[in-house]
């Protein structure tokens, strides 16, 4: 897997290529500003971009942008964002181009470097990783709403993992029950809510955060 | 001694166009303004006020001109910007209502008044001592004849005019008029300009006014500065450098016991990652607290949108604004909807909140309306007379309007100029 990395503090950009690289992945560039990564992702096509939002030289969201810049000039371009904080809103901007591949999380979640890593992977493979605190600020938000009050305590979980963006399989690993116990679960919780049923992980996301959405 | 009886003379048709103006300009405004006033409770002022003002202005505007080419005069002009220009009745309402609450306008009017009166009586006396001077030289130049003889004795000034000695006198005093104007002329001029301008400059009292509040707002400033680095301190003392230290020592343990015993090696640094993952979402809460992320990258637009998609309630957000303003203002009102947003939450009871910001006219004006039950006030000990301390910090101004059963609004103005 080739990536494009960036992120302006030195210690956490060597900190990620060390890790990136320990599981097998190329680092083609670890740059440290917008500008750099622009160029970064236009002349090494790369599997997967991992960005820090804010980056030098405006500090403010640039990293984010150039992102999406470059999602528009090449459609479907996996990006993983890197934030130290969450926002709904760059999620929103994120996804909104319904073409997947496209991940958001806290920077804390590289303490666990296997599924930092496997997140990696699930956006370079056209998925999507969203940190679960976007998920639960979503739900929390939601959870007055009709139908999702609907959905029992186990089906609520099952959902929170499905939007993270794992599969059945990893749903059924994480909550060690059978996958055919998790497909029932996702089928119930399409059918509450109205959705069509799909067996595509980004679709999945894509419509629980378009339901949650609807405000 | 020519250039000074050259300015005497030319101050003197300077007083004579005063006070025509005065006498007749001034006369006319004061007289229309009163009327004007006074048909207010009828409707029709509402419209005529306005314009009539602004004649006013313009006329006090000139004044203020003349003040300083001719006398070298100046009198400050304090006039409040006209707010935005709304359309229809209550636009027009809003105009005239806005007009007359500005001190200048009352300035105003009270220096139309002197003017037709102090102001033309002293603006007068320049040309008056002129032509006073030269009717005594004509008197005695042989005016004197038909004068009497059309109506017996004539009183020049004081003196009775009856035959050519007295009309001789006549002469004498009236050339020493006119060496008195030559001297006093100028300072007559600027004495009416002078008593202009003790009408029109804004009042010491307003100045105090604004001290005063200047001074309270900047205790209040330094006070809530104070209280949040101390709060701040406190948070990083007893949070973040706390875990931070817990994680050392763990790790120092984990150290010595790495080779003896490696099981409760691994149990120290699962601890120790958790410290450090409490130690950051602290650290993020903090800087949440001092300046939200999201209002440094993207300004006060898209973190109001932010909020409001982490609210419980249905909340539309109307942003009309193009670049950013100042980081201390976009900080303070970001905060200041943040309070407003909680408490129509909290209290508020209603199930839709909007939001609109906009930046008009070099302030920033931010309206927060939730449906819910009303009864929301800036009391001693509400959140919103917090808001309005720090929003008064900027002069900027809160205003509450709930009456009960609802609608509750909360808006805000600050001045400001937008990047």
């Amino acid at each position: 897997m080739r990536v494009v990395l960036a992120e302006d503090l030195f210690l956490l950009r060597d900190g990620l290529v060390r890790m990136l690289e320990a599981f097998g992945c190329e680092v083609l560039a670890a740059v440290e500003s917008g500008p750099e990564l622009s160029k970064a992702l236009a002349e090494l096509e790369p599997d997967v971009a991992v960005v820090d939002v804010r980056l030098p030289p405006s500090h403010t969201d640039e990293g984010l942008q150039c992102a999406l810049a470059a999602r528009r000039a090449r459609p479907g371009l996996p990006v993983l964002v890197l934030s130290q904080h969450v926002e709904q809103l760059y999620a929103r901007e994120l996804l909104a181009d319904g073409n997947g591949g496209v991940g958001y999380l806290l920077k804390d979640r590289v303490f666990d470097a296997e599924q930092f890593v496997d997140a990696v992977r699930r956006v370079a493979g056209g998925g999507t990783a969203m940190d679960p605190q976007v998920i639960s600020q979503l739900l929390s938000r939601r959870s007055l709403d009709r139908p999702i009050g609907t959905l029992t305590p186990r089906e609520l979980e099952v959902m929170e993992l499905m939007a993270q963006g794992r599969s059945n399989t990893a749903i059924a690993t994480q909550l060690v029950v059978t996958e055919r116990a998790i497909a029932k679960h996702t089928s119930n919780i399409f059918a509450k809510l109205g959705l069509p049923v799909s067996d595509d992980d980004n679709r999945r996301v894509l419509a629980v955060l378009a339901y949650l959405d609807r405000g | 001694m020519i250039t000074r009886l050259r300015a005497s003379l030319v101050a003197g048709g300077r007083g004579l166009v005063l006070a025509l103006t005065a006498l007749i300009g001034s006369v006319v405004l004061f007289t229309l303004t009163l009327v004007s006033v006074g048909l207010i409770p009828v409707g029709i002022g509402i419209f005529t006020t306005p314009p009539l003002l602004s004649l006013v202005r313009a006329h006090a505007n000139r004044r203020r001109l003349l003040a300083a080419q001719w006398s070298d005069v100046r009198i400050p002009s304090a006039y409040r910007p006209a707010g935005a220009a709304r359309g229809g009745l209550a636009g027009q309402v809003e105009r005239c209502v806005g007009m007359l609450k500005d001190p200048a306008t009352r300035r105003d009017v009270q220096w139309l008044f002197t003017d037709i009166t102090a102001g033309a009586a002293v603006a007068v006396l320049a040309p008056a001592l002129w032509l006073e001077g030269l009717f005594g030289l004509l008197l005695a130049a042989g005016l004197w004849k038909p004068v009497v003889e059309a109506g017996g004795t004539y009183w020049y000034t004081f003196l009775p005019v009856s035959g050519a000695g007295t009309a001789g006198l006549a002469a004498g005093l009236g050339t020493c008029w006119m060496v008195l104007a030559t001297f006093v002329n100028p300072v007559l001029l600027r004495s009416h300009f002078r008593i202009a301008a003790a009408s029109l400059t804004p009042g010491r009292e307003e100045l105090e006014q604004r001290i005063d509040r200047l001074t309270a707002t900047r205790h209040d400033a330094v006070d809530t500065s104070a209280a949040e680095l101390r709060r701040i301190e406190r948070d990083l003392h007893d949070g973040a450098q706390a875990r931070l230290v817990a994680m050392g020592m763990n790790l120092s343990t984990i150290e010595a016991l790495v080779e003896k015993d490696p099981a409760q090696a691994k149990e120290l640094i699962a601890a120790a990652r958790a410290s450090s993952a409490e130690a950051l979402t602290e650290l993020r809460d903090l800087v949440r607290g001092i300046h939200p992320p999201v209002l440094a990258e993207r300004g006060l637009g898209d973190a109001v949108r932010a909020l409001a998609l982490r609210l419980p309630v249905p909340c539309e957000v109307d942003v009309e604004m193009t670049g950013r303003v100042e980081a201390p203002v976009e900080s303070a009102a970001y905060f200041a909807v943040s309070e407003a947003l909680t408490n129509a939450v909290k209290h508020g009871g209603g199930d839709r909140i909007w939001v609109d910001i906009a930046h008009r006219d070099d302030s920033l004006r931010v309206a927060v309306t939730d449906n819910g039950r009303g009864g929301a006030s800036v009391g001693a000990g509400s959140g919103l007379s917090g808001v309005e301390r720090r929003l008064g910090t900027f002069d900027g101004v809160l205003a509450v309007s709930s009456p009960a059963g609802g609608p509750t609004m909360v808006t805000m103005e600050i001045p400001c100029a937008s990047s």
